[in-house]
C-alpha cells in the first residue's frame, strides 16, 4: 500500500523524499511464530520423569550358602494381594504350624490403611527422623542439604527398634502396587525392607483370606 | 464550517514488539525442549515421592506395557559419542547368526523409541518402509526360558557398556508376574540395583494425627 501512495504523489509532481522507513507487515510472521510456539509447547516434556532406586537381595547361587537369619520378633510380612489389597502378618510361620496358618490382617493403600500400620511399627525411628527434619527446618541444626540424607541414613542404620519388613507379591498384584508399597516404605522411613519371593503357604493364606472375604460378602448379600 | 475529513484508513497495529516477544519465547522453548519420544505403547507410570531425576545416559530402559509386553531401549534421547547402540546390535547379531549391514546399524542407532522386536525380525524391522509396518513387528522381546532374548540383550549391553544402569518403566496396571520375570532375568545377570521410573507426587504425614 505504501508503494501506491508514493506513486500517486509522484504523479502530482511533488518530489517528496520519504522520511519514515517502509512499513513491513509483520502479521504473517506473527502467525508463523504462533504456530511454532504452540508446536513446541505441545511437544515439550517439561516435567522429567523421576526414578526410585531399589536394591534387591542377591540370588543365592551356592546351595550350601544359607540365607541370612533375621529375628522373628521384628519381622513383619506384607503381601500384595489382588484387587489392590494388602495382607500383613507378623513373624514367621514355622513348619509345624503349616496346618494352622496365622490369620492375615487385611488393609489397603490409603493413608489410613497401610501407612498407619507402618508408622505404628516404626514410630520410634520415624519420630527421630521427623525431629531431625524439624530441627533442620527451624535452623537449630545447621547442616548442608547433602549431609541431611547421610544423617538420616545413619539414623536408620543404628536403629534397632523398627520392623524388618518383608514384601511379597501374590501373582494377581500389579506393578503399581509394587511401586506404591516401596514408596510407603520411603514415606514412613522404614530402615530395613526387602522384596522377597512369596512362599506357597503364604499363597494359601492369601487365597484363604480372599475366599473368606468373598464368601462373607456373598452371605451378607 | 468546513467539514472535518475523517481518516478512512483503519489504524495500523505495530506488530514489532509482539514479534520480539514471540521470538524470545520461541528461542527459549527451542533451547529447553527435549522431544517427547513416542513409545510403542502408552505407559502410565505409577507415582512416588522420589525426587531423583532420570539419568540422561548410561541406562537401559525396560518398558513393560499394560498387556504384558516388554520393550527395551538404550539411552533415551540423544545417543552418546560412544555409539554403543550399534555395537550391542552387532553382538546380538553374532550370537544369533545374523549379519547386519552398516545401513541397518545406522537405522538402529538413530531409532529413538523403545524396541520390542524379536531378533529374527530385526532385519525386517530395520528395513521397514514406514512406521505402520514397524509397529506391527513390535510384539515384545521374548523372555521365556526357551528363548531368553531379553537376557542376551542385557548381557551384551553390559559387555559393551559396563556402566549401564537398569531402569524399569512399567505401567501401573501391568501384571506383577511379568515384572517379576524381568527382575529375575536381570538378577540372573547379576543386576541387583534397579531404578524404577515414576512420576512425582507429594505425601505429607501429620505426626499428631497418627499418635492418637
Amino acid at each position: 500500500m505504501a508503494e501506491i501512495i508514493q506513486e500517486e504523489k509522484g504523479k502530482d509532481g511533488k518530489k517528496k523524499t520519504k522520511k519514515h522507513p517502509p512499513h513491513i507487515d509483520m502479521t504473517p510472521m506473527v502467525d508463523l511464530m504462533c504456530l511454532l510456539i504452540v508446536f513446541f509447547m505441545l511437544t515439550t516434556a517439561f516435567s522429567k520423569a523421576k526414578i526410585m532406586e531399589i536394591v534387591l537381595p542377591e540370588k543365592l547361587k551356592d546351595p550350601n550358602q544359607e540365607a541370612p537369619k533375621i529375628s522373628a520378633s521384628r519381622t513383619q510380612n506384607i503381601i500384595l494381594g489382588p484387587y489392590n489389597k494388602i495382607y500383613t502378618y507378623p513373624g514367621t510361620v514355622k513348619p509345624e504350624n503349616f496346618n494352622n496358618l496365622p490369620p492375615l490382617r487385611e488393609t489397603d493403600f490409603s493413608d489410613s490403611g497401610i501407612r498407619q500400620i507402618l508408622l505404628g511399627w516404626n514410630r520410634t525411628l520415624f519420630k527421630k527422623i521427623d525431629d531431625f527434619n524439624q530441627q533442620v527446618i527451624s535452623g537449630k541444626i545447621v547442616i548442608s542439604q547433602d549431609s541431611v540424607r547421610g544423617a538420616i541414613s545413619q539414623l536408620k542404620k543404628v536403629d534397632d527398634t523398627g520392623p524388618i519388613v518383608l514384601i511379597k507379591a501374590y501373582k494377581e498384584a500389579n506393578y503399581g502396587n509394587f511401586v506404591d508399597i516401596l514408596d510407603e516404605m520411603n514415606i514412613c522411613g522404614i530402615a530395613i525392607f526387602m522384596f522377597v519371593d512369596i512362599t506357597w503357604y503364604e499363597e494359601d493364606m492369601v487365597e484363604a483370606a480372599v475366599g473368606v472375604a468373598s464368601t462373607a460378602t456373598a452371605s451378607s448379600n | 464550517m468546513p467539514k472535518i475529513k475523517l481518516p478512512t484508513k483503519s489504524p495500523r497495529i505495530d506488530m514489532t514488539p509482539m514479534v520480539d516477544l514471540f521470538s524470545v519465547v520461541l528461542i527459549f522453548l527451542m533451547l529447553t525442549t527435549t522431544m517427547r519420544q513416542p513409545e510403542p505403547s502408552i505407559v502410565d507410570t505409577p507415582f512416588s515421592i522420589s525426587e531423583k531425576p532420570t539419568p540422561d545416559f548410561n541406562m537401559m530402559t525396560f518398558l513393560i506395557s499394560n498387556d504384558g509386553k516388554v520393550y527395551m531401549n538404550f539411552d533415551n534421547g540423544p545417543d552418546t559419542l560412544l555409539q554403543y547402540r550399534p555395537k550391542i546390535l552387532q553382538e546380538m547379531g553374532k550370537r544369533y547368526g545374523i549379519e547386519f549391514t552398516p545401513e541397518e546399524l545406522r537405522t538402529f542407532e538413530k531409532y529413538k523409541s523403545s524396541l520390542g522386536v524379536p531378533i529374527m525380525q530385526m532385519k525386517e524391522f530395520l528395513n521397514a518402509k514406514n512406521s505402520k509396518a514397524r509397529d506391527e513387528l513390535q510384539v515384545g522381546i521374548p523372555l521365556d526360558s526357551a528363548d531368553n532374548q531379553l537376557g542376551m540383550w542385557i548381557l551384551y549391553a553390559r559387555q559393551v557398556n559396563p556402566a549401564i544402569q537398569a531402569c524399569l518403566k512399567g505401567d501401573a496396571k501391568a501384571e506383577f508376574p511379568v515384572v517379576k520375570k524381568v527382575l529375575d532375568i536381570l538378577q540372573e545377570r547379576n543386576v541387583n540395583r534397579f531404578n524404577l521410573i515414576t512420576s512425582l507426587e507429594s505425601a505429607k504425614i501429620n505426626l499428631e494425627e497418627i499418635q492418637q
